[in-house]
């Protein structure tokens, strides 16, 4: 019986696997060419920045201020020393509001509470709120209405503070989380007080995974435009800002959409140069969030 | 572990550094200039004026190098919202100010005054080859209209030849095309989009009409006044009969519609300051020189003294 049955079952068999095998191919065929299709969009794109943006990239680009009368001696000292101003200020803001919140969400929160619950919401939401809205949110309440700071660099690093520090939160509390409690329970065993615990063991060990999210948080907010105009960030500005409450300042993104509006193609290509500094510094930010998080990440 | 905290303050700080050091840098190659006038002039409204505020900020920065001029293209209706709110010391303007506008700035205190700074002007362009010398606004909203199902331009007029019409225009991030859709199509900055070719370049907008049979299209005067000789110009008759695109004819205000004067509107207030009487004085005196910088239409001397005059009557020298 056994013997008889046994070609009939290897005949399924052999059946089922004749056509699992194309499967096995095509699924995997699918997926490199949604890879595929990504990627030569990128190449794309990247190529023909670097095509337009090349000649005009020299230290005199990264040192001139923009001009509207000779394209040609045009630079982009203004905007960026506007950009790095901003993401110093930037950094200065959500590095101690993010870290702290995180800690509060995850050392002290206590989850059966409505209002702990109701802030975490929140915060997921905030992460999910387009950019022009933290834009109308900065100008409302910090260059006009009640702090009327004015259209300066503190007004336009603290909205696009506002803005990613959703992230920096999100990102600080899966450090603090990754820290295992048997830490924890090993320094009150000690003796330790919370603080001391916090303070000594789990916030060390969350850094690299804090300072990972914060690095990520200002690669978001180095390529914002949109905050960044309504706030009032000037397109055309042949000085520096000189301190970050009184004057008005411009940044990489807003120079590049001035240029690229200008239909000489001279601005184009001017733009296109400015892109590549802007990707240059988007590249350097994020390599440097891969090396601290293999280097100091830590094994418990 | 004590030495972790440095990847916080570490990079944190050669950030602020970097740009404390970038600041610190200019300011004191700014101190070696040449005028003593100083102080900060914020400029914001039209795009179309934009070009030329930039040229008009950096020409003056040249003799003045402690005065610091931004500009910004926000339009104008946003122009004017930062400046009656005392945002903006100027607020440039493709328009006239409005009534709410005026009033707007009234309650913050704010008086200004209209001051003409150059003349702006769109071209219609077609193919050499093309016989149509004058166009009604009409035929143009029947060729470029949201609405519009001409395909030869005999569809648009009897007396037009049969040839298909190919369209060329500017896209809608530009000035141009809001001026065209608002003056001539009378939309809210819609036109045409099936058959359309749009470029924010125009030498490519030059390249298609004129290498195109039938080609049509349309961009600021000055770009068509380079472009001469590949192209041909259609007079337009906004009512008052057939009328060529010209700098006389933009300037005199006989181009219409697409023909208008530009404008800055700076606040009597902030004219008190020495800086930014100086700065609009340098503007209207070498207006003509600025708009062929920034490749406009200028202002004729007549229009430089009616300028003249108002930016006199703001700064308070009677």
């Amino acid at each position: 019986m056994s013997v008889a049955e046994a070609p009939v079952a290897r005949a399924v068999v052999r059946g089922a696997s004749s056509g699992a095998r194309v499967r096995e191919i095509l699924f995997p065929a699918a997926l490199l060419m949604c890879i595929a299709f990504a990627m030569l969009a990128l190449v794309v794109l990247l190529v023909d920045v670097a095509v337009d943006g090349i000649p005009v990239l020299s230290a005199d680009f990264l040192t001139r201020f923009p001009s509207q009368i000779f394209p040609e001696r045009s630079g982009i000292q203004s905007a960026l020393v506007g950009t790095l101003l901003l993401m110093a200020v930037c950094a200065v803001f959500i590095v101690p509001v993010g870290t702290a919140t995180a800690i509060y969400l995850e050392e002290y929160a206590d989850n059966n509470r409505w209002w702990n619950r109701l802030i975490e919401v929140n915060i997921q939401n905030l992460a999910a709120v387009p950019s022009i809205v933290y834009g109308i949110l900065g100008l409302a309440f910090l260059v006009r209405g009640p702090l009327e700071l004015g259209r300066v660099v503190l007004a336009g690093a603290l909205t696009l503070g506002l803005l990613v520090l959703p992230v920096v939160i999100i990102v600080g509390r899966e450090a603090i989380r990754a820290v295992p409690s048997s830490i924890r329970e090993g320094s009150m065993a000690l003796g330790a007080t919370q603080w001391q615990t916090i303070w000594k063991q789990i916030l060390p060990g969350a850094l690299p995974g804090i300072a990972t999210g914060v690095i990520l948080a200002l690669s978001r907010a180095i390529g914002e435009t949109a905050p960044l105009i309504v706030v009032g960030a000037a397109a055309f500005a042949r000085f520096n800002p000189n301190d970050l409450t009184n004057d008005p300042f411009s940044a990489l993104p807003i120079q590049i959409l001035a240029w690229v509006q200008d239909p000489q193609d001279e601005f184009r290509a001017l733009a296109a140069g400015a892109i590549l500094v802007l990707l240059f510094l988007l590249l350097l930010m994020n390599a440097g969030a891969i090396y601290l998080r293999n280097r100091f990440e830590q094994k418990w | 572990m004590k030495s972790r905290m440095w990847l916080f303050i570490g990079p944190v700080s050669v950030l602020a550094l970097v740009g404390a050091a970038c600041g610190g840098q200019q300011g004191s190659s700014g101190g070696g200039g040449g005028g003593d006038l100083s102080g900060t002039i914020q400029v914001d409204g039209s795009s179309t004026v934009q070009p030329f505020a930039q040229a008009a900020a950096e020409l003056f920065q040249e003799e003045n190098p402690n005065v610091r001029i931004t500009v910004g293209g926000a339009g104008t209706g946003d122009g004017f919202e930062r400046f009656c709110r005392g945002e903006t010391e100027i607020a440039d303007a493709s328009r006239a100010i409005e009534a709410e506008e005026q009033e707007a700035c009234e309650k913050q205190d704010i008086e200004t005054e209209q001051v003409p700074v150059a003349n702006d002007g769109i071209a219609v362009v077609t193919n050499k080859q093309l016989q149509v010398d004058c166009m009604t606004t009409d035929e143009l909203k029947k060729l470029f209209g949201p609405d519009a199902k001409a395909t030869t331009y005999k569809d648009v007029n009897a007396k037009f030849p049969a040839t298909p019409a190919k369209l060329f225009t500017p896209g809608e991030e530009s000035g141009t095309f809001d001026f065209f859709t608002e003056e001539a199509l009378e939309t809210d900055a819609e036109q045409r989009t099936e058959g359309v070719q749009t470029s924010a370049d125009d030498n490519q907008l030059v390249t298609g009409v004129s290498g195109t049979p039938g080609g049509i299209g349309y961009f600021g005067y000055s770009f068509f006044e380079q472009n001469r000789d590949k192209l041909n110009a259609v007079a337009i008759d906004g009512g008052e009969g057939c009328t060529p695109p010209s700098a006389e004819t933009i300037q005199n205000g006989s181009y219409k519609p697409l023909g208008r004067q530009i404008f800055m509107y700076p606040s009597k207030k902030a004219m008190q300051r020495p800086e930014v009487a100086e700065f609009m004085r340098f503007t209207t005196e070498n207006a003509p020189r600025i708009a062929e910088a920034a490749q406009i239409v200028p202002l004729t001397g007549e229009q430089v003294s009616e300028a003249e005059r108002a930016v006199q009557g703001l700064s308070g020298r009677q």
